[in-house]
């Protein structure tokens, strides 16, 4: 069970309350969004939230600070997700080394695709950080072998054709993908799907086709946005939503 | 990745296809009404006072503008490559109006994107869109202009991608959109070419035309690229100042970024935030620019340069009252740096100005700034 929340949102202390509470309901790896003004990947929900933390002046450098305060208390893992530009403008190296510094095990950059990733590989195999790519349900097999090949961590399989956002329905694509995918990965690498998994049954489904992780972002982010007025309430909400979520990967 | 390999291999296959080319030929002429002339503006030429002046009349395309270049030949292949529906962004509606026509005229069905603020500043496109059949989507994310507009578009293809065409404005995004673009607009410049050296024997000092994404720009540098001799002058706006978030000048105030799937240079801030952008043009209002300007620059071949806003407005006054031209405010911003460029040449000079629109859509913003 793989959750996720903006860095920031809606506030930094807020943030971290909001993250303990994840960690709390039972998450396995705690995913963190760095903020970027354009995030083509993503729908309304990651959108707003993506807005709320910048506008309370939210830094790449900040969200990996905060993520510092979180590692040296929880043991577990750290994974980001940044667009390509806000690492660009750190540079590849300074990101890299901070990231692994605040206890950061993982990384996901949504716009860099495989055929432009061997720098930024390279240089987070250096740094010990994994490389997360993402893979989408029409991905060719020729292309999937190779971003199994050069995956770290997990693979990332982005469960619709789409962007972030929560679903009713798990997307018709979903499980045959998940298929597909773990019968390429021979448990060489694990596989994660997201993208419109927001209730139990969508967790439970996709780990009983076969699925190593599912990952579950606007859901929580909605719990958020929903208490900006209370934003105390928030943590007991995420932490028991989180361990409904958790609950649903048991595979019996 | 998948779409824009499948896109990438057919427009590989049709762009060498003689029947694509001649299918192609037949709507830009017959459609379009390509070839479009080269102008002599001897009355701005004397007003000036150096360098004689073309204008490359884009601005009597259909539509309005060169965009009808682009759409016609994307919309083309999308039909061969059998999408029915088709997406576009826009900016000041010109792509948006364009791609709505290429739509109509082919069958297919057009929807676009198009920020709300851009929806306010230029009301006259978003009727012509909508009585040519289009969809328009308003965009109230990000700062709701052209930027926001194409992020919407790209969410809506991930989204639809089995059945839909997305068809790009300008020489910006992924590959392989930043070269077929270019490739649907270079024929501006090879007319151009052939244009001047039939009236004046030999080629021009220079090469003008304002820089948004950059796509009438690079159509026309195309095919003076190895002409050495020939200077290519890129104008981009810039808008108030060339403080952060007062224009819209990557080139000239940005740095090297990734934005829309592409590198190049983009306006943003320390921490690689994309920043909003400001000039009196819609169409140029962008933070980023076509990765071949930013190559083109780096490697010293084009130079790139801005106009403020009242220099653009003073341009569109001038053109308008000594030839008889409204040009597009787009447009006007390369008809500024020509009037400028042109002053410090000599009379047996001549430059080339891409007129790539008509300022029709941009009289209710300019009657606000011109004192009638």
């Amino acid at each position: 069970m793989i959750a996720y929340l903006t860095g920031g949102d809606p506030d930094p202390k807020a943030f971290l309350a909001n993250c303990t509470a994840l960690i709390e309901g039972g998450a396995d790896i705690v995913e963190v969004g760095i903020p970027f003004s354009d995030p083509i990947a993503d729908g309304p929900v990651i959108q707003a939230s993506s807005m709320r933390a910048l506008s309370q002046g939210t830094t790449p450098t900040g969200v990996l600070d905060l993520i510092g305060e979180l590692s040296s208390q929880f043991p577990v893992p750290f994974v980001v997700l940044s667009y390509y530009n806000p690492i660009l403008a750190m540079g590849l190296d300074r990101f890299l080394r901070k990231g692994h510094e605040s206890g950061v095990d993982g990384i996901v950059v949504p716009d860099l695709p495989l055929e432009e990733s061997d720098e930024f590989r390279n240089m987070a195999l250096r740094h010990n950080v994994d490389n997360i790519y993402l893979a989408a349900p029409n991905t060719s097999r020729t292309r999937l072998r190779t971003i199994l090949d050069k995956s770290k961590g997990f693979l990332y399989l982005v469960s619709l054709y789409g962007v972030t956002g929560p679903r009713d329905l798990l997307s018709p694509q979903a499980l045959e993908a998940v298929k597909k995918v773990k019968s390429l990965a021979r448990g060489k690498v694990p596989v994660s799907a997201g993208f419109g998994v927001s209730q139990p049954e969508h967790v439970s489904a996709i780990i009983k086709s076969g699925a190593d992780g599912a990952i579950v972002g606007s859901a929580l982010v909605n719990i958020v946005s929903h208490h900006l007025e209370s934003p105390n309430e928030a943590p007991d909400h995420l932490k028991s939503t989180v361990a409904k979520l958790k609950a649903s990967t048991r595979k019996s | 990745m998948e779409p824009l390999r499948a896109l990438d291999e057919a427009y590989n296959r049709f762009s060498h296809d003689p029947s694509f080319k001649k299918q192609l030929g037949r709507w830009l002429d017959t459609f379009a009404g390509r070839p479009t002339p080269l102008y002599l503006a001897s009355n701005l030429t004397r007003h000036v006072g150096g360098a004689r002046v073309y204008l490359k009349r884009e601005d009597l395309l259909h539509g309005g503008a060169h965009k009808i270049n682009n759409t016609l030949g994307q919309a083309l292949l999308a039909k061969k490559m059998g999408k029915q529906r088709i997406i576009a962004e826009t900016g000041a509606g010109q792509h948006g109006v364009a791609t709505a026509m290429a739509c109509a005229a082919l069958g297919l069905h057009a929807e676009v994107y198009m920020g709300s603020e851009d929806m306010d500043r230029q009301r006259l496109n978003v009727y012509r869109m909508k009585m040519l059949g289009a969809k328009v989507h308003p965009v109230e994310s990000g700062s709701k202009t052209l930027k926001d507009a194409i992020n919407e578009a790209l969410r809506d293809w991930v989204t639809n991608v089995q059945d839909t065409y997305y068809l790009l404005g300008s020489v910006v995004g992924p590959h392989p959109y930043p070269t077929m673009v270019r490739d649907f607009q270079s024929v501006i410049g090879k007319e151009a070419r052939k244009q001047i050296l039939q009236t004046d024997g030999k080629l021009p000092k220079a090469v003008v035309a304002c820089v948004g994404g950059g796509s009438n720009s690079i159509g026309i540098f195309h095919s003076f690229l190895h002409d050495l001799e020939v200077d290519l002058y890129g104008v981009e706006a810039g808008g108030e100042s060339l403080s952060p978030g007062q224009n819209a000048a990557p080139l000239v105030a940005g740095r090297e970024g990734v934005l829309h799937g592409m590198m190049t240079y983009v306006l943003q801030d320390e921490a690689g935030q994309v920043q909003t952008t400001r000039s009196i043009s819609a169409g140029l209002d962008y933070p980023g620019v076509g990765p071949e300007h930013a190559f083109l620059m780096n490697a010293g071949r084009a130079k790139y340069v801005t106009v403020s806003d009242p220099e653009a407005l003073d341009a569109f006054k001038n053109l308008s009252q000594l030839e008889g031209i409204m040009p597009a405010l787009e447009s006007a911003h390369a008809i500024g740096h020509a009037m400028k460029l042109a002053k410090s040449l000599g009379t047996k000079d001549s430059i080339i100005v891409n007129l790539s629109g008509r300022g029709d859509k941009d009289v209710e913003i300019i009657a606000k700034h011109i004192p009638q």
